[in-house]
């Protein structure tokens, strides 16, 4: 039994909060781009990477049928970049496909990451997690 | 502590601060804003937003052929500024100033008239250092009307070579199109010098000026470039309008850029005869409020000491760059001899675009990429880098706010 976003999501606003300022929240979120399920170098290939960001990033997804749920692999020569899209795959990390295809990421205002959402940030947050429901939505 | 001498005080930078409101601002809690990408756009005095404000709720009227009084005082105020900012580049007359949203449409009117005289073979050289709004118009006539483009090398800390230039230069160049002052890196290019050897083969020359208004009064009779391009909006003037300054003759040679009202003598289905310069090269209901409030912004700068700017904003340059070299693995991109007030930086280790974000949070807005001149990231071996910028409303205390946080953010991202 996985995990449910909702609680995948509560559970990153709950380790949040425990930092009191801007400063020390950034600086978990570098620290949790080290734990992001590393995507093998020969992955970091036009196929896998989002565009729209400064720095490069590449998202893999598997499909794994036993289990009918998503794996995702990924990386980023930038550490914030990076922080964020290890944020995302733990929320969304093997789940079913239908599960990503609907997930919000309404938690991200409470962790004060909001900012990083709009689409003309060009940490490409919104295009990584685009680019992942696109790739749920090949399962659904 | 760096040694530079300090800031003479003729310049009075806090009087000059008080004339712009968007300088006075917290964009985080408790964070002030310290604005230093100037080199994107700057920020506008209070006079200049005025301006637009009085336009709007008072002057507000079509220009060139209302019989009232509104519109006669429109186009009366659109043509002061015409001459304001003729006054501002010194430029021989009003009509060889044309109004355009911007550096990029300038350059794009250039490519689209004076391109059409071009045919396959016919060469335009431009280089490495160029915006890619001085690249793609050319790349597109290449592929349109199959003409070639050369590009002149520079050196590693961003000098543009002379030698090459010159070798570049051959019968079937048509055009050289230079930046007069880098965006990415600062270098100030010998645009005089550019000109002259251009000219003595007969070879037209367009300068890309974006980056060099926003310093001062410049002089394009000295300068000598047959086209002369830039953006209001970098030099304290509204968006959405800019200039193409041209050579009279050259200009009178160029055929209509766009057909609409306004450019016209006389139409008949038969047969339209063109109106003189500059109305010629401005199609239709100009931006008139724009272009107004430009007038005001090149008055405003026209009347600040330009010596004292000069001084200002190179000691600002000087005692930024110093300051930032203490700092572990960052290394200044552009160390041109000739420079104006453009600090780019490069880290080690570190993303450009990570410290960029701590710096934002930190009040500090700065640029962080390619800064469009992705060609010339290629040839530095470069993924992007961060660029202040300093505008003559900046202080030292601007900079040691940088250096603060890019310390703070090398630390936290180490
Ligand atoms: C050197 C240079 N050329 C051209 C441009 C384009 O100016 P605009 O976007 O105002 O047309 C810029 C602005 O970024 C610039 O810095």
């Amino acid at each position: 039994m996985t995990v449910a976003v909702d609680d995948r999501a509560r559970e990153i606003v709950d380790e949040f909060a425990l930092f009191p300022d801007w400063m020390s929240r950034y600086e978990y979120l570098i620290e949790m781009g080290d734990d992001i399920p590393p995507i093998d170098d020969e992955d970091k290939t036009d196929a896998h990477r989002i565009h729209g960001c400064q720095s490069k990033v590449w998202i893999r997804a598997d499909y794994d049928e036993d289990r009918g749920v998503l794996m995702f692999r990924g990386d980023s020569n930038a550490k914030i970049t990076r922080g964020l899209a290890a944020l995302i795959i733990r929320v969304l990390n093997e789940q079913p496909p239908a599960v990503v295809q609907k997930a919000d990421f309404d938690f991200l205002d409470e962790i004060g990451m909001r900012e990083h959402l709009s689409s003309q940030r060009s940490n490409g947050l919104a295009a990584m997690i685009e680019q992942m429901k696109d790739r749920a939505s090949q399962y659904a | 502590m760096p040694t530079t001498a300090p800031t003479p005080a003729t310049f009075d930078v806090d009087r000059v601060r008080q004339d712009f409101p968007a300088l006075r601002q917290e964009v985080y809690e408790d964070t002030p804003l310290v604005y230093l990408d100037n080199a994107a756009t700057s920020q506008k005095p209070e006079s200049v937003i005025d301006r637009l404000n009085r336009y709007y709720r008072s002057e507000n009227s079509n220009v060139h052929r209302g019989v009232h009084r509104l519109s006669q005082n429109a186009t009366d105020a659109y043509e002061e500024a015409r001459e304001a900012v003729r006054s501002y580049i010194n430029a021989a007359a009003t009509e060889q100033v044309i109004f355009t949203g911007g550096t990029t449409e300038s350059i794009n009117l250039v490519a689209n008239t004076y391109g059409q005289r071009l045919e396959a073979g016919d060469e335009i050289v431009i280089t490495e250092m160029e915006h890619h709004a001085n690249i793609v118009p050319w790349q597109m006539l290449r592929d349109t009307r199959g003409i070639r483009l050369k590009v002149v090398p520079i050196s590693d800390d961003g000098v543009l070579d002379l030698d090459a230039l010159n070798d570049a230069l051959t019968d079937r160049t048509r055009l050289v199109s230079v930046v007069h002052i880098s965006n990415a890196l600062g270098t100030v290019n010998p645009v005089e010098d550019i000109v002259d050897l251009a000219h003595d083969r007969g070879i037209p020359v367009l300068v890309d000026g974006a980056q060099s208004v926003p310093h001062g009064p410049i002089d394009v009779q000295r300068i000598g470039a047959d086209f002369y391009c830039f953006s209001g909006h970098k030099m304290c003037g509204p968006t959405g309008i800019g200039v193409l300054y041209g050579r009279r003759e050259m200009l009178e040679s160029l055929p209509p850029y766009q057909g609409g009202g306004d450019m016209i003598e006389e139409v008949t289905f038969e047969k339209t005869t063109y109106a003189d310069l500059p109305h010629r090269l401005e199609a239709g209901t100009p931006n008139i409020a724009d272009a107004i409030a430009l007038g005001t912004a090149a008055r405003y700068m026209e009347e600040l000491d330009p010596e004292a700017v000069g001084t200002h904003e190179a000691d600002l340059l000087a005692y930024a760059t110093e300051r930032v070299r203490s700092i572990d693995g960052l290394r200044v991109i552009g160390t041109a001899p000739n420079k104006a007030s453009v600090l780019s930086m490069a880290f080690e280790d570190l993303h450009p675009y990570d410290v960029g974000t701590i710096l934002d949070r930190l009040g500090i807005a700065v640029r962080t990429g390619h800064h469009c001149t992705q060609p010339l990231m290629q040839r530095l071996g470069l993924p992007g880098t961060l660029r202040a910028s300093f505008a003559f409303y900046n202080t030292r205390d601007d900079a040691d706010a940088l250096v603060d946080a890019l310390e703070t953010a090398t630390t936290m991202l180490r």
